[in-house]
């Protein structure tokens, strides 16, 4: 024990004499004021240096970046959300409510990120937050003077009136005021991976425990995963040391790692945190690949989110040590005694050099031993139970402990952390102690949150004064210190048992060996929440609620734990309440007196710990947000210089430009002109394509269709209209028989995995007894639209001599196989979408981009133009052909026009519903042409259609537009649209009213074929 | 969720889509010289619209499209998310035929 006196410089001394580092090393050991010269998980030969608030300080591999803080004696490292008082650093885990730093500069820019897992590198930078201009002058710490109004509800209570100032004054304010770090705003430089695992038993935590249920799972012979969120194994066997199976538990905790390497059925992943527990055995965990490292290397991942399915889990995650409440308890230099006793053992770091030890429980000795063996000094401790624990007695007689009954009624310093502690007997007799460190327990609150993550309720038990999991989710079990045993011997049994449970129900039968034997120390504890004095006492350290907001909450009406929690915000930050919830609420029962399982927890989700949105999208962003569908021709179209479209997945051109084209109209209306007056040529392979085949193919589809199509002649092809069982339209398409027993059915593109679906729901469910297969045929056709007059003489350069190719032998409607000049048999369909003569071709897949560059050869002398989707839409709306606006999931076959083709002598999908009164009524919306009557005005689709002189209003709507073109053919802006009554109104004048755009002008009702209406085009 | 096709094993839930309670049946009519029975209109009704809201094991449909396209019934209870059973779906959807004016 080498003991330090006096005013000299702690770690300076010791690290200078006990060590010969070398020169890096020593020079790195002269910040370190507070770096104990020996002992610790750090390397000293490997000294980093890094920045906080542009100091440069240096470290050892193996710190974190609380560690290294702590070691060079910065106690102030935040200031609050609220009242922006100063704050250190209060715990060494993931359940840090205070010490959250910006990491990083530029692009990778990371704010609220935990000093406490953040693993130390060289070169990192971290700044503090919620402070200008510095941390240690603070501007808006003015806010604690205002205290008295910040109270629980104030943003309720205070911005309430004119209610005109919210949007305007009062939300900008709040919202630039809000918030702790700023984010890097600009696009984010690392990837992010998912990735999936799939094991027998999960274990959920690298504890004494976890290590004990992985070592007997493993052992058993069951494909077992272990994560662990530090970046070692071990958990408070690292900072509380012990002895096992004869061995320091360091010992132990590397044959075991050794042990459970070596096996093949074990995977260790640390770094790797639990955060949901999802149905079936799904458990997500985020693994910190690179986050302890200055930038990711070469193709390597920043964060991978994991999902793991798993047929057993063993929670082996501990528990949390829960601060007390009382005045001052937020000073830097106040700190978890668990926290205390990590940095000085496994970061020989010293948070101070007098450390006062206030503790309700057994367990809170142990700093006293940990402190001292360091060197430091326990300057009292204070104890409410008044007596010092039997197994510390002789201690306390060796050392002289100063040991107080009563509790910490104030805090006394400043930025610079505790100067002293200012204690209250029962007798309400106060003394003031000096202490530059204040170590806390209030005891241990294991670690529920996953077992509940399924609505799971915990259960109180006296005896620890905490909560136990309740119902876990089917196939989780827990183990250790989160299942309240909190002495190691009970650890390792536990973990042991729990681990030979879940590998025995997944089928393994090997030898699990037995538990590892260590003591068990008592862990006595006698409730303690608050201390009830004058002053600010924080409750919930990272939003700034203090006990007086609870019980100002109670008083206010907000009783309930899940009221409490919305009205003060107590565990609604980041740190989602790990250390403040279970305290809020026994407050809470007591102010209500009730008990505290009375009282009861709030609802536990996912995620356990923050993960960025970054790390759940993966690879899933920016031109990757979704896959991409190419369409045979795509390469081709694109070197044509294609402007693209997204359409669902698919990317489609939607025209070519050509040079000197000044905007998409021209290139469109050039595209239409060239397929009217020559020829042009579309890639539709976007449609969806399914075969069907079989005896009954023809009865299935009259029975999907509302028109028939077991009359159809093979080597027809006809046009037909599906319906919902409800009675509103589903999709349209064409269909062709290409022989008694086979069609081929075209859908379209926006519908063609929905209709397949129901399709196999109609032939699966319904009609099991009808042979008929069908196979989705969507991605195996390359399929072209080819319009215009001079279709035919294309086609002539294109088909093999022996096809006749004339009216007669090839009419409209006719589909049948052809061979092409070359031997490749194509299907080709007569069929128009553009008014025009035009076929359908289609040929397998792979020669799609052949087949574009044949048709440019074929067609050069005819000037054949590609075409894209938009000079598809302008010809299919001089059509009046209806598509995807007017197919919008509330029109019926007649609002479409199509109500014909509704036969009567079958049944078929959505024949019955489709005959209800109000989809059958005489003033419903149908579909109608609808022409400005100013023929330079641009019709927008979405304008609404009132009756000429009407006052516009829902009273008075009749209708709107769905869709608009430029047509070059009538050489003025048209349109499609719903109008009620529309078929009887052809040429009575509207009023067309856009408020969104502010247009109001008058158009006429027309007949929605603007275009060759007799249909005499496509027949020639 | 994972759910067990029986034709392709245990699969994620992202490769199913849901439709619903597998309970109601389609009326199974012949129709008469251009007209639907009596009463059609209200079985189609029931068989649309009308579903119980159940909380506890329920029938459903399920469809696995991400996989083999099989249509499936799956026993899942609302509450927990568990699943009792997994079958393939044929031919449940129908009812009996009905005959015209029956």
């Amino acid at each position: 024990m080498s003991g330090y006196s006096g005013s000299e410089p702690l770690g300076r001394t010791a690290a200078l004499e006990g060590t010969t580092p070398s020169a890096r090393s020593q020079a790195a050991s002269a910040s370190q004021s507070h770096r104990l010269r020996s002992g610790g998980l750090i390397d000293r030969q490997q000294p980093l240096q890094f920045s906080f608030d542009d100091k440069v300080m240096s470290g050892f591999a193996g710190d974190t970046l609380a560690s290294a803080l702590v070691a060079n004696g910065v106690k102030l490292v935040a200031r609050s959300f609220k009242y922006h008082r100063p704050r250190g650093i209060i715990t060494a885990g993931s359940e840090e409510p205070s010490a959250l730093v910006e990491m990083r500069t530029g692009a990778r820019k990371e704010p609220n990120t935990r000093a406490t897992t953040q693993e130390l590198y060289d070169g990192l930078v971290a700044q503090s937050q919620n402070r200008w201009p510095s941390l240690r002058r603070d501007f808006m710490s003015i806010n604690q003077l205002f205290s008295p109004i910040f109270v629980a509800g104030f943003y309720y209570k205070t911005f309430m009136w004119p209610a005109k100032f919210w949007e305007a004054i009062y939300e900008p304010i709040i919202r630039r005021a809000a918030g702790l770090g700023k984010s890097a705003a600009l696009p984010d430089p690392d990837h992010y991976d998912k990735a999936w695992a799939h094991c027998d038993v999960l274990v959920i935590g690298g504890g004494a425990a976890g290590l004990s249920a992985a070592l007997a799972a493993g052992r058993a012979g069951s494909r077992v995963i272990l994560v662990e969120e530090d970046s070692r194994l071990g958990g408070r066997l690292l900072s509380d040391g012990g002895e096992i199976d004869g061995m320091h538990a360091e010992e132990w905790v590397r044959r075991t790692t050794d042990e459970l390497t070596a096996l093949a059925n074990v995977r260790i992943m640390v770094r790797t945190a639990l955060f949901g527990v999802y149905d079936g055995g799904v458990y997500a965990a985020l693994e910190r690949v690179n986050d302890h490292v200055p930038v990711p290397g070469p193709h390597q991942v920043r964060q991978r989110v994991w999902r793991i399915v798993a047929k057993r889990s063993v929670v082996t995650a501990g528990a949390i040590e829960r601060p007390v409440v009382f005045p001052g308890n937020d000073r830097p230099g106040v700190m978890m005694a668990s926290a205390v006793r990590t940095y000085v053992h496994r970061f020989a770091a010293m948070p101070g050099r007098k450390v006062a030890l206030f503790t309700n429980n057994d367990d809170g000795w142990r700093t006293v031993e940990a402190v001292q063996q360091a060197g430091g000094d326990i300057a009292a401790v204070i104890d409410p139970r008044g007596k010092v624990p039997a197994e510390y007695q002789a201690l306390a007689e060796l050392s002289d402990l100063r040991v107080f009954s009563g509790g910490v009624s104030d805090v006394k310093g400043g930025v610079d952390g505790v100067r002293g502690v200012v204690v209250t007997d029962g007798n309400g007799r106060t003394q003031q102690i000096d202490a530059d460190c204040l170590a806390v327990s209030g005891g241990w609150n294991p670690n529920v949150g996953l077992s509940c993550f399924h609505r799971g309720r915990p259960v109180w038990r006296d005896d620890i004064a905490a909560f136990v999991p309740g119902d876990s989710p089917k196939g989780m079990t827990t183990a250790g210190a989160a299942n309240g045993e909190f002495s190691l011997g009970a650890c390792l049994r536990d973990g042991h048992a729990a681990g030979v449970a879940a590998a025995a129900e997944c089928g393994a039968t090997g030898n699990a060996g037995e538990a590892a034997e260590a003591g068990d120390e008592i862990y006595a504890i006698s409730p303690l929440w608050q201390v009830k004095a004058k002053g600010k006492a924080f409750v919930d350290f990272q939003h700034d609620v203090t006990a007086s907001d609870v019980t100002l909450a109670q008083r206010e009406g907000f009783e309930s734990v899940e009221h409490l929690k919305r009205y003060t915000t107590l565990g609604m930050a980041t740190d989602q309440g790990k250390t403040s919830n279970i305290t809020g609420l026994a407050i809470m029962a007591e102010a209500t007196g009730r008990t505290i399982p009375q009282t009861g927890t709030t609802i536990y989700r996912p995620p356990y710990a923050p993960v960025a949105i970054g790390a759940l999208a993966g690879h899933h962003r920016d031109e990757n947000f979704h896959a991409w569908r190419l369409t045979p021709s795509h390469h081709w179209a694109a070197a044509r210089g294609a402007v693209f479209v997204d359409t669902g997945l698919w990317k489609r051109a939607q025209w070519y430009p050509q040079p000197g084209e000044k905007d998409w109209i021209e290139s469109v209306t050039r595209e239409v002109l060239a397929v009217r007056n020559g020829v042009g040529f579309c890639d539709v392979s976007t449609l969806g394509k399914v075969d069907v085949r079989g005896a009954d193919a023809g009865t299935f589809l009259d029975r999907v269709y509302i028109n028939a199509f077991s009359s159809l002649a093979v080597g027809k092809a006809r046009y037909g209209l599906m319906l919902r069982e409800d009675g509103i339209v589903m999709d349209d398409g064409t269909t062709s028989r290409i022989a008694e027993d086979h069609y081929f059915l075209t859908t379209t593109t926006a519908k063609a995995g929905p209709v397949m679906a129901h399709l196999e729901f109609c032939r699966q469910v319904l009609w099991p007894e009808l042979d008929v297969q069908l196979s989705s045929a969507s991605d195996q056709w390359a399929q072209f639209s080819i319009a215009g007059p001079n279709t035919r003489k294309l086609l002539q350069e294109l088909v093999d001599p022996s096809e006749d190719m004339s009216n007669e032998g090839f009419p409209f409607m006719g589909a049948r196989e052809v061979m092409l000049r070359g031997g490749i048999t194509a299907r080709l369909f007569r069929i128009s979408f553009s008014g025009e003569i035009a076929f359908e071709i289609s040929v397998p897949a792979r020669y799609g981009g052949a087949m574009a560059q044949n048709l440019m050869i074929a067609g050069r002398d005819l000037g054949v133009t590609p075409y894209g989707t938009e000079a598809l839409g302008v010809m299919r709306i001089e059509k009046g052909h209806v598509a995807g606006p007017e197919l919008n999931g509330t029109t019926t076959a007649d609002d479409l026009g199509l109500g014909k083709m509704m036969s009567k002598k079958k049944d078929f999908i959505g024949r019955v519903m489709a005959g209800r009164e109000a989809l059958t009524a005489p003033d419903r919306q149908v579909v109608v042409g609808i022409k400005p009557l100013d023929q330079k005005r641009r019709l927008r689709s979405g304008a609404h259609v009132l009756p000429k002189g009407a006052i516009p209003g829902p009273e008075t709507d009749q209708g709107y537009v769905t869709s608009v073109c430029y047509s070059p053919m009538l050489e003025q802006w048209i349109g499609l649209g719903l109008v009620e009554r529309g078929r009887e109104r052809f040429g009575e004048i509207v009023r067309i009213h856009d408020p969104l755009r502010n247009e109001d002008y008058e158009a006429e009702i027309c007949n929605p074929v603007f275009y060759d209406p007799e249909g005499a085009r496509q027949r020639g | 969720m994972r759910i067990a096709c029986p034709f392709c094993g245990e699969r994620e839930n992202g490769e199913f889509t849901y439709l619903g309670d597998a309970s109601p049946k389609r009326p199974n009519f012949a129709v008469d010289s251009g007209e639907s029975p009596g009463g059609v209109e209200d079985a189609f009704y029931d068989y649309v619209y009308l579903r119980d809201n159940v909380a506890g094991y329920m029938r459903e449909y399920w469809y696995h499209g991400g996989g083999c396209r099989s249509w499936l019934i799956a026993e899942r209870n609302t509450v927990t998310h568990e699943f009792r059973s997994v079958t393939a779906a044929p031919g449940v959807g129908a009812a009996k035929p009905v005959q015209a004016g029956e």
